[in-house]
């Protein structure tokens, strides 16, 4: 065997030798238990601090604050939301208190009018609805319903009101189309106005002669659809 | 910025230096490729470039691994890899491949190539530098003409394998961004196949012009049989590689998938400079029309006559064209590929910063250390066919 | 009289022995099968399920027994953003603008077909009214996090096993030993992860991992204040999670790719990406 091959082969042995050496005293003790990971990250990842102590917390402490909040339009709302973590307030309620903002910017976080939040979400046009009060001067913030029923229908149902305020359907009123049992300005998921369910109730206008309305033979203009799958009654010029 | 990107895209994650690392290990594999030419295909034309290439490639492959020590957060914890590699990961896998390269192939290749001389050196010279040539014999000290047989011959066994641990080396590279499904720019079947024909580009263009300096450097007359040849494979090297892009390039415009509105955008907005002008232009199409004229590669003593004084001044240029060719098309991938959201609806930017150790001074001296390493390389163990010892003393 | 709420000495009670009565044996046996048939044959033929008992009054967490996931309803998302300041008060997020365990988006598609979509820090710094209002086909909200996918290309490419996927389907980052590479951030279709610039390692959304072992929800799922966020398990009944999967169509984030996310939409738009 020529001389290079055994030298050669020590290196290599050596060197291979001191990987495998490392690897088993380098390689940390609880790879590979429970996957290709530490298995004790899992525990160190779970042992972090809590910031947020949860809705069931408060009930223990403050049930008849809890009893009216559950009862109220801000059911779904969590008492962290708008009073901060509280988990350092559970563990030591004494020492620390949460503390939360009486000012309007909370409440228009979630309330102040925009468009790309979902219809029949409540909300108002800061600039015009009671600029520069406090919202809790007349909405009990665990129990925030109105304090006075919304007198138009453009207090919740803003962007109807404003699509239509543009259009040539302007000078109807709400009702006009839609019956609003009076109800609903205080229930208003329960009571729900109606919507028409037929062309002929278009036709009372757009059918019948005199009216001043754009006019149309209901018999022959598209008899297979309903009025409002072309024209949004809302906006009719946009189709 | 415009458009949409999602708010965690706003950062770069893999900077400079990461355009740094595929461009070294291409040049290594290139370099390895054309030392491979003369050693297994027997093309004696460029013998005088055998062990030229074989150093640069052991001094780029040296330095390859420090951009990527300096980009990680946690580079006191590399070693990770080595001891719980996932052998899901590309990443994980390459170490492996990083080292098999460098110990089994390269390492051994030169060893097996320059043990003669070592051997020889070693008895020629004085003081430390005597102990450091016995050193690097490992003790196998017999010059009878038995071990140079072996020596030979496992040379040429060891560049067999050779051949296709260059090509693994840096068309893993290729896989480690071709794999990656999310980045519609980088997942491509073609990456590694791409990443390699341009690493050949790279790595030849880079021995020509080591070789054409270190001769001027050293006042002797430059073999224009060796630098004829060079050019020619580095032009028959640029026509796959330009074929291969091209087609990468044609593929995706004609499948038009969702992506291509925002690459298209990436393209014209961000990357013109250096995808149309640098990498496309300067880096393919002017060393293609200068080697396709200069080089005897269409025709034999060239398309066009043109005197060696002239051809040298084309092959340089030429030459250094193709790095920076090169170094864009690595930039254009790594930066590219982060340059668009994978939203698909926005675009961002990319600010080089200056200093830093991801910033181009950080860069610069990366790119000057392999050339500083092959000088050291270089005096230790001279690569110059005119330096090749005699054997003064019988063999025993 | 010993008061109801006084403990006894002794505790548990011993059982006081049975005062003397003259029973039938045999109507007794009679009653007492018939009174076990009559309550057990609902439960024997599967009309009346038993209620799971809850996982915390038996003894540590066991991973192996939970499957997590959260569904994202769409139509119910105000873009308040509320999820996300909570996530970042809780997991201590970097409160820099490209740093986000979870964000919101909203997306403004108009009639002529184009586009918007936008994210000021996140959601964080709410979102500004919309021009040219007119215009507008549709607009909503859609919320953002780890999709924490079954089939995760970022634990696929993590060299060294740094992230991975627990036994309860959650994906996590072992801090102590991301080398920082950010393949995992790049491998990310969704964007859901980034470097963390102090700890220079992997961050990302961990389901509050540290919150869910204890029987907490997520701090987004706390937050929300419509219920656009519904946190569960699934394989498991009794679940929040599991109402939601039935009632809506579903969709998940970039489906082709394969990733196999546990982040159900509910109302998804095609535009969303």
């Amino acid at each position: 065997m020529p001389q290079q091959v055994p030298r050669l082969l020590a290196v290599f042995a050596v060197v291979i030798a001191a990987l495998i050496v490392a690897r088993r005293v380098l390689t940390p003790p609880t790879f590979g238990e429970l996957g290709h990971y530490r298995a004790v990250a899992v525990d160190s990842i779970a042992a972090r601090p809590v910031k947020y102590a949860g809705r069931r917390a408060c009930a223990a402490c403050h049930s008849p604050v809890v009893e009216q909040h559950a009862g109220g339009n801000h059911a779904g709302v969590s008492c962290e939301v708008c009073h901060g973590p509280a988990a350092a307030h559970v563990a030591a309620p004494l020492d620390t208190k949460p503390v939360i903002s009486r000012d309007r910017a909370l409440c228009e976080r979630c309330h102040a009018f925009n468009p790309s939040r979902p219809l029949g979400f409540a909300q108002i046009d800061t600039v015009m609805h009671n600029p520069r009060m406090p919202c809790i001067g007349c909405h009990r913030p665990h129990t925030p319903e109105p304090p006075v029923a919304p007198q138009d229908c453009s207090a919740c149902h803003g962007q109807f009101a404003r699509q239509k305020a543009v259009s040539r359907h302007a000078a109807l009123a709400c009702e006009t189309c839609h019956e609003t049992p009076v109800e609903h300005r205080t229930n208003p998921r329960a009571i729900r106005p109606t919507k028409p369910t037929t062309r002929a109730f278009c036709g009372q206008c757009h059918g019948s002669p005199d009216t001043g309305a754009p006019q149309v033979d209901l018999r022959t203009h598209n008899q297979s659809y309903v009025c409002w799958q072309c024209h949004y009654p809302h906006y009719p010029e946009a189709n | 910025m415009q458009g949409y990107i999602y708010p965690n895209e706003f950062e770069l994650q893999w900077s400079l230096l990461i355009v740094l690392y595929p461009y070294l290990t291409g040049l290594v594999a290139g370099a390895f490729i054309l030392a491979s030419l003369e050693r297994v295909f027997n093309v004696r034309e460029v013998q005088p470039t055998y062990r030229l290439a074989l150093l640069t490639a052991l001094a780029f492959l040296i330095v390859a691994p420090l951009p990527l020590m300096a980009h990680l957060g946690h580079p006191e914890r590399a070693f990770e890899m080595f001891l719980t590699p996932n052998k899901r990961s590309a990443m994980a896998m390459f170490g492996f491949v990083y080292a098999w390269y460098l110990m089994v192939v390269l390492l051994l290749e030169i060893w097996f190539d320059y043990r003669r001389d070592i051997v020889i050196w070693a008895r020629q010279s004085t003081g430390i530098r005597r102990w450091i040539y016995y050193g690097l014999t490992l003790g196998a000290t017999d010059l009878s003409p038995r071990t140079l047989a072996f020596d030979d011959s496992a040379g040429r066994w060891i560049t067999v394998i050779g051949i296709p641990s260059a090509f693994l080396l840096h068309g893993y590279v290729g896989f480690i961004f071709g794999s990656v499904k999310a980045n519609p720019w980088w997942s491509s079947v073609l990456m590694p196949v791409v990443f390699l024909f341009s690493a050949i580009v790279s790595g030849i263009a880079l021995v020509l012009v080591i070789y054409m300096l270190t001769t001027m450097l050293r006042w002797r007359k430059i073999d224009m049989a060796c630098l004829d040849k060079l050019a020619q494979f580095l032009f028959y090297a640029l026509i796959v590689d330009a074929s291969l892009e091209s087609l990468d390039f044609i593929h995706r415009l004609y499948e038009a998938e969702e992506s291509i509105d925002i690459l298209a955008q990436l393209v014209q907005n961000r990357l013109f400079i250096s995808l149309i002008v640098l990498q496309l232009l300067i880096g393919t199409l002017i060393p293609l029309v200068a080697l396709g004229f200069a080089s005897p590669a269409l025709r034999k003593g060239g398309f066009l006559r043109i005197p060696p004084e002239l051809r040298q001044l084309i092959y340089l240029v030429a030459a250094v064209f193709v790095q920076i060719g090169i170094f864009s098309i690595r930039w254009n991938v790594v930066i590219g590929g982060q340059l668009f959201s994978k939203s698909l609806r926005g675009l961002t930017v990319y600010k080089v910063q200056l200093l830093g150790i991801e910033g181009l001074a950080m860069t610069m001296v990366l790119l000057a250390l392999p050339f500083v390493i092959l000088w050291v390389l270089a005096k230790l163990l001279p690569p110059w066919p005119d330096r090749v010892p005699q054997d003064d003393v019988a063999a025993t | 009289m010993p008061d109801a709420h006084d403990m006894p000495d002794s505790w548990p009670r011993e059982a006081e022995p049975p005062k003397e009565v003259r029973v039938d044996r045999r109507a007794f046996l009679a009653n007492l099968l018939a009174a076990a048939a009559a309550a057990g044959s609902p439960i024997l033929l599967g009309a009346v399920r038993l209620p799971r008992l809850a996982a915390q009054d038996d003894g540590p967490y066991d991973a192996s027994e939970h499957y997590y996931g959260i569904g994202l309803d769409v139509n119910k998302c105000i873009g308040c953003a509320r999820c996300v300041a909570a996530c970042k008060t809780e997991n201590d997020v970097p409160l820099e603008p490209h740093y986000f365990n979870t964000w919101i988006e909203r997306y403004i598609l108009r009639t002529d077909g184009s586009v918007e979509v936008e994210s000021p820090n996140g959601g964080l710094d709410g979102f500004a009214g919309i021009e040219n209002a007119g215009t507008v086909l549709r607009t909503f909200f859609v919320p953002k996090l780890c999709n924490h996918c079954e089939n995760p290309p970022c634990v696929q490419v993590c060299p060294v096993g740094a992230t991975f996927v627990s036994q309860d389907g959650v994906v996590l980052v072992d801090e102590d030993y991301c080398v920082g590479c950010r393949y995992c951030i790049q491998a990310c279709p969704y964007g859901a992860r980034y470097l963390h610039p102090e700890k220079r390692v992997a961050g990302k959304c961990t389901f509050c991992y540290h919150r869910i072992t204890k029987g907490l929800v997520p701090a987004c799922v706390e937050a929300c204040p419509t219920g656009a966020r519904v946190f569960g398990e699934l394989e498991n009944r009794a679940t929040p999670l599991a109402r939601f999967m039935r009632f809506n169509d579903l969709q998940v984030l970039k489906p082709n790719l394969n990733t196999k996310p546990k982040a159900y939409y509910a109302n998804l738009d095609y535009e969303v990406r």
